[in-house]
């Protein structure tokens, strides 16, 4: 940084040495993810080094597995629906946040936002006992309802932000106009918030493709494809792991690099849009 | 502000109440209710019954399990906040705007690959004719057993834990005052000791945050303990899941479940306490 730039305690080899250190920590956690790669398209059938020949058997023997299909038509099912229910709750949490004081909302926000720090075991656990109570475990359903316990804060988070960046009198200046609040809702927040609307969608959509614990508790045998995927695990080990895994990787990567696009690269421009739509 | 309650106010703030409540407060009220059930004869039955709170804490395997699974999940987090802070500070410190922003965007990658995956890539790593041995094998050493470890189970928890806690960290660096850094050095207090003096009380907070979500995430994990530490010694995580999948003892489960909760319940208190400890906003 600039400011410590001609600074006496500055020793190159130390900064050298704590880059290296930078590289090293994103070996350790790029190495898993660039084997899994690498081994999905591997012939070997307990992959280690040496390399055997190029091959996509793993992928063939996914792609010839019906339950595999099954899975991944559960998984879309659920990541879609899941997208647009959490993404609609984040919102409207966050639009309560933004422009509401009342009391308890300390309690409404802590509502809002702490469901993904309570583990994973115990929540699948809850979800599964409560769910049968109420006839409703074991299929799809359950799995799309506790989701969307886990994904609305992060909708909520992501929407939030965006709101924070803008001005509180837009609304109002809106309602000055002679507009109801659904129509500055409609034409004030909507269109400013729309990039972290359509980001969030995709972001809780990639975190439910991804979550395997709490779906393999409630999901009975409607499994999602990361379900299948501990269940490979349990069973013998098996390469195809690795090609389902490069396949959920490409399809997540996609979907936050599209959300990533959508937040950061339009946020600049929206600004002036906005303001001139005022 | 408008205070009043209006159809347009509720129809965007209730939604996720009402969904909050059914789907997560009512299930983990629910497993209070349900430690107190009776199996019997494999069926579940509502009761007022201590039965299984004294089961379960009248088994020595339960509580070797409470003290494997503390005693690794806080090596876990102690191990990945020192592992992370070089990493962080440098971040911080050592990179160029883009290069910062690029190292972020390269740190929330993992949380959009599936840690399952990774998982099973690391037996790739770590099996006994895995990729580390085989590399061993060359320079004559080996092969070691790694796989079936404590060691590969902490691998696992780093590799759940190390991108966030780096990135709790560095949103704590980056947010320190740069003058008080800058005034450090002005008065002579060398690089070490500026970390140390300086930094590291400033950021305090965000570093504890890290460590407790590190926690969290290591005591809650099941897959590593599992599938990198071969289910030995068992974690409280693995006793849940074998509770739950085999048989209807749920009302054990949620016995673990809670003992699990009000831990974690105590840990984040005294966390939060010491990262606020002398700061009188």
């Amino acid at each position: 940084m600039s400011d410590s730039s001609a600074n006496m305690n500055r020793s190159r080899l130390v900064d050298l040495s704590l880059k290296i250190y930078i590289i090293l920590g994103f070996a350790f956690v790029f190495a898993p993810i660039a084997a899994s790669f690498v081994f999905s398209f591997n012939s070997d059938r307990f992959p280690s080094i040496p390399l055997g020949h190029f091959s996509l058997e793993w992928y063939e023997a996914v792609a010839s597995d019906p339950f595999a299909w099954q899975g991944l038509r559960n998984t879309l099912f659920v990541g879609v629906i899941v997208g647009i229910v959490s993404t609609g709750l984040g919102f409207g949490a966050a639009y309560t946040d933004f422009r509401y004081r009342f009391f308890g909302k300390q309690i409404y926000l802590a509502l809002a936002l702490l469901p993904p720090t309570i583990p994973v075991v115990i929540l699948g656990l809850a979800m599964l006992a409560y769910l049968s109570r109420i006839n409703l475990s074991g299929n799809s359903l359950s799995v799309i309802i506790a989701h969307v316990v886990i994904c609305a804060p992060f909708a909520m988070a992501i929407i939030r932000l965006r709101l924070s960046q803008m001005d509180p009198d837009l609304e109002a200046a809106a309602w000055n106009l002679g507009a109801s609040e659904w129509a500055a809702m409609r034409h004030v927040i909507i269109p400013f918030t729309k990039p972290a609307i359509l980001g969030a969608l995709f972001i809780t959509m990639a975190v439910s493709f991804d979550e395997f614990a709490i779906a393999w508790f409630v999901s009975g045998l409607n499994e999602t494809l990361p379900v299948k995927v501990l269940g490979f695990l349990q069973g013998q080990v098996s390469p195809r792991i690795n090609a389902i895994g490069t396949f959920v990787f490409v399809t997540s990567m996609t979907l936050v690099i599209l959300a990533q696009i959508l937040l950061t690269g339009r946020s600049a421009k929206v600004r002036p849009v906005a303001d001139e739509q005022e | 502000m408008r205070r009043s309650l209006t159809l347009y106010g509720l129809t965007f703030s209730l939604p996720l109440l009402i969904w909050q409540l059914l789907f997560f407060v009512f299930p983990l009220v629910f497993l209070v209710a349900l430690s107190f059930w009776t199996v019997k004869n494999f069926r579940m039955q509502a009761d007022l019954d201590t039965v299984n709170w004294a089961t379960m804490y009248g088994r020595s395997v339960f509580w070797q399990a409470y003290g494997t699974t503390l005693a690794m999940a806080s090596a876990a987090s102690v191990l990945v906040s020192i592992l992370a802070f070089p990493c962080s500070y440098a971040i911080a410190f050592k990179l160029s705007e883009t290069a910062r922003r690029w190292a972020i965007f390269l740190m929330v990658i993992p949380f959009f690959t599936s840690y399952l995956v990774r998982v099973y890539s690391w037996q790739i790593f770590l099996s006994d004719a895995g990729i580390i041995n085989v590399m061993l094998g060359w320079i004559g050493l080996g092969p070691f057993g790694l796989l079936n470890t404590v060691g590969a189970t902490i691998v696992g928890y780093l590799t759940l834990t190390y991108p966030l806690v780096v990135l709790l960290q560095l949103f704590s660096l980056v947010f320190i005052d740069r003058t008080l850094i800058e005034a450090a050095h002005n008065l002579r207090c060398g690089r070490l000791r500026t970390v140390f003096a300086v930094i590291i009380p400033s950021a305090r907070v965000g570093l504890v945050i890290a460590a407790l979500f590190a926690f969290i995430l290591s005591f809650g994990d099941f897959v590593s303990p599992i599938y990198l530490g071969g289910g030995d010694p068992t974690t409280l995580s693995i006793l849940i899941t074998d509770t739950t999948k085999s048989g209807q003892q749920w009302p054990r489960a949620a016995v673990i479940a809670l003992t699990m909760i009000a831990t974690l319940l105590f840990v984040a208190f005294v966390a939060v306490r010491f990262a606020y400890k002398g700061r009188s906003k």
